[in-house]
């Protein structure tokens, strides 16, 4: 030990470790197709990798220009600022080689030749993705600041899609192709995701409140719950449609209200049921870890039940309930998917079609919006629950 | 004027407090110690019905307490507890004003009221009325604790180990203000303690309680000096014991006339310090301001317990 700490330090240069995970990521997507060129949107296709995907010397003038980014992340002593411009370069070049690719290989006026995006081009998207995030978290940036961070990636998406850069590729065609249905679809997802929430909600706020109230409860409610949640959602379906399909049959005035055994509402209601468990927990958790010298001041004090529940437990237990909601949305967004196997619609009747016809692009057209949907969804609530959390501003 | 008549609780089987009388005289301050399971929680909280009595009575004033309902008994009886309570979720002024606003004030005298509080303990208003419980120290915490306690003017101050949390120099001086805000307001106090040392200090009448029984209610003086039983008696701690004593009296009660060299020592010095003083500086007299002396045969006699 003495000696090494005596030993004249030999000047090496210091890496980055995350630079040189980001940099085996990108060095191994450039090995890798970067598209898929097909005759038609079903056949198995041909790989094609950067270089050689783009007209004229234009793929190699990228190569240099990933590798160069690359190397660069993996100075120690980077700014996180410049090691964010980096990132944002490359998911620039990454996209935009992506858009000329498509445009070259698809020859003019063909409507039947498909390019899709392949491994190689997933692959850099993630390493100039994880670059970026990497270099995001360790700014600490303030709230507000992240806030502007989400809106301008949204900013961003929205001008990729819309400045027409990737129209040729395989994902944009099949939305042209389906247009009015895609923004029906999302509103349907929407629906599924924040209704089944609401409900969740409504119900699941109430019953978690009882459950702390009524410890005698507890047990029998949250033993249904869980198992609840334990049931697959295929098996869930089985079990609901003859259910609600009955229902529907011989209640009257039932089928009015929307009850019906496939379709838009047995998928919300499996939504809603998946969703109960960790709102009421949640609640339960939020009330009991509420300081008990709080507590037992606020009844000294002269506060009656009614009042110490909503003017100090519940306003109390808020940080946690919101996290269930933040749990829910981004479980429902993701579940949301399975309505369209009975028809719920939304996103997942593009997955489920895609599959029948092995038509991957079609997937990727459902998949792709779940997932944005889903981050956002993450990120907005947790700036949220920050928001609303004590002891995390540092007002003085 | 508290009046505890017969004052019992039973949970199944078990008594927690066995049947209680005492009596605590307008202004003044009682001081329930005993060891943790005695009873003196339970007894305090039966006070203002968080726990319901099994039997007996409770009088405040004139006044059965059984015949209020709890929550409105509760905004007239000031409480304060261990670890104080506050509201994390809300400024100093929203904790401070919970029970004004609860009885209906207006809001000028609210926020009036406030300022008072926090400017009587010493914390200045336009510092101190916005920021949250988890910027203040543990000290300054247990005062708006106290502070909220007493928002409404309320005439009886339940207080549940309020010093318990805070290291011993903050705790004399946290004692020292209780006692001056409560003789400035005339409030009557009832002061639940583990701690014999903060007995004696702040009771004007010291009730020991074990395996909840009452053992004995009287002034510190002869509580140190008559212990009932053995129990009271260790609780006292027998080495502690002349010193708790000499704590009792101010050296400008026990003065006589002479002379001594040295500077005067303010009358109200406890005994206690000026026997340090002989000790340390080896004096057997010391000059009291004012005229006359305090000699250590006379802080002798304090010690046993005699001329009190």
């Amino acid at each position: 030990m003495a000696d090494t700490s005596l030993a004249t330090p030999v000047p090496v240069p210091r890496i980055s470790r995350n630079g040189l995970l980001f940099a085996l990521l990108g060095g191994l997507a450039l090995w890798l197709p970067l598209v898929q060129f097909k005759a038609n949107r079903i056949v198995a296709g041909e790989g094609l990798s950067l270089p050689g995907a783009l007209p004229g010397g234009a793929g190699w003038g990228f190569v240099c220009l990933v590798i160069l980014l690359l190397a660069a992340g993996l100075l120690y002593r980077l700014p996180l600022g410049w090691r964010l411009g980096l990132a944002l370069i490359g998911l620039a070049a990454v996209i935009l080689s992506l858009g000329l690719a498509a445009k070259g290989l698809t020859p003019e006026g063909n409507r039947v030749v498909r390019v899709a995006p392949a491994s190689g081009f997933w692959m850099l998207l993630l390493a100039f993705g994880l670059m970026g995030t990497d270099a995001l978290s360790r700014l600490h940036l303030s709230r507000k600041a992240r806030w502007a961070v989400l809106c301008i990636s949204l900013g961003l998406i929205w001008l990729c899609l819309a400045s027409g850069l990737l129209n040729e590729t395989s994902v944009m065609v099949e939305y042209r192709a389906r247009a009015d249905l895609f923004s029906r679809s999302l509103w349907q997802h929407l629906t599924l995701a924040f209704g089944s929430l609401a409900m969740a909600l409504l119900i699941g706020l109430p019953l978690g409140i009882m459950v702390f109230l009524i410890p005698k409860l507890r047990r029998g409610v949250l033993g249904v719950l869980n198992v609840l949640q334990t049931i697959p959602s295929l098996a869930l379906f089985g079990i609901m449609i003859p259910v609600f399909g009955w229902i529907a049959l011989n209640v009257p005035g039932a089928a009015q209200i929307g009850v019906a055994g496939i379709g838009l509402f047995p998928a919300l209601m499996a939504l809603f049921f998946y969703s109960l468990l960790p709102v009421v927990s949640n609640t339960l958790v939020g009330l009991r870890t509420v300081d008990p010298a709080v507590h037992d001041a606020a009844f000294g004090l002269g506060l009656t039940q009614r009042q110490v529940l909503f003017q100090v437990q519940l306003p109390l237990a808020l940080p946690v309930v919101l996290a269930a909601v933040r749990i829910v949305l981004v479980q429902n967004i993701g579940l949301a998917v399975i309505a369209g196997l009975i028809g719920g619609g939304g996103f997942g009747s593009f997955v489920f079609q895609g599959l029948n016809q092995t038509a991957m692009d079609l997937i990727l057209l459902g998949a792709l919006p779940t997932i944005l949907l889903a981050l956002v969804a993450g990120v907005a609530l947790d700036l949220m629950v920050e928001a609303i959390s004590p002891k995390k501003g540092n007002v003085t | 004027m508290i009046r505890i008549e017969n004052l019992s609780k039973t949970y199944g089987d078990t008594t927690v407090v066995q049947p209680v009388s005492l009596t605590i005289e307008k202004g003044h301050i009682a001081a329930l110690v005993g060891t943790s399971g005695s009873g003196k929680t339970t007894l305090l909280r039966m006070i203002n019905r968080l726990v319901e009595p099994s039997s007996g009575k409770v009088w405040i004033g004139d006044e059965d307490a059984a015949t209020i309902a709890p929550h409105l008994l509760r905004r007239r009886i000031g409480y304060a507890i261990q670890g104080h309570g506050l509201f994390p979720h809300r400024t100093l002024a929203q904790n401070i004003a919970m029970v004004p606003q609860l009885l209906g004030w207006k809001p000028r005298d609210i926020s009036d009221r406030v300022d008072e509080l926090l400017t009587l303990f010493q914390l200045d208003p336009a510092r101190f009325r916005d920021r949250m419980p988890h910027q203040l120290s543990g000290g300054q915490q247990q005062r708006v604790g106290v502070a909220r306690a007493l928002a409404a003017r309320p005439e009886v101050l339940l207080m549940d180990e309020p010093f318990g949390a805070l290291d011993p120099v903050i705790r004399a001086k946290a004692q020292d203000d209780l006692r001056d805000i409560q003789r400035q307001l005339g409030t009557t106090l009832v002061i639940v303690t583990h701690d014999m040392e903060e007995a004696v200090t702040l009771g004007d009448r010291i009730a020991v309680m074990d395996k909840g029984v009452l053992l004995q209610y009287g002034p510190p003086t002869e509580i140190l000096t008559h212990p009932a039983t053995p129990f009271v008696e260790a609780l006292i701690g027998k080495a502690e014991r002349p010193f708790r004593l000499l704590s009792l009296s101010h050296i400008g009660d026990i003065a006589v006339p002479g002379e001594a060299e040295g500077p005067a020592l303010p009358r109200d010095t406890s005994a206690r310090d000026a026997l340090a003083q002989c000790l340390w500086l080896g004096r057997d007299r010391l000059a009291v301001q004012g005229g006359g002396v305090v000699t250590l045969e006379a802080l002798r006699t304090r010690a046993k317990g005699d001329g009190a």
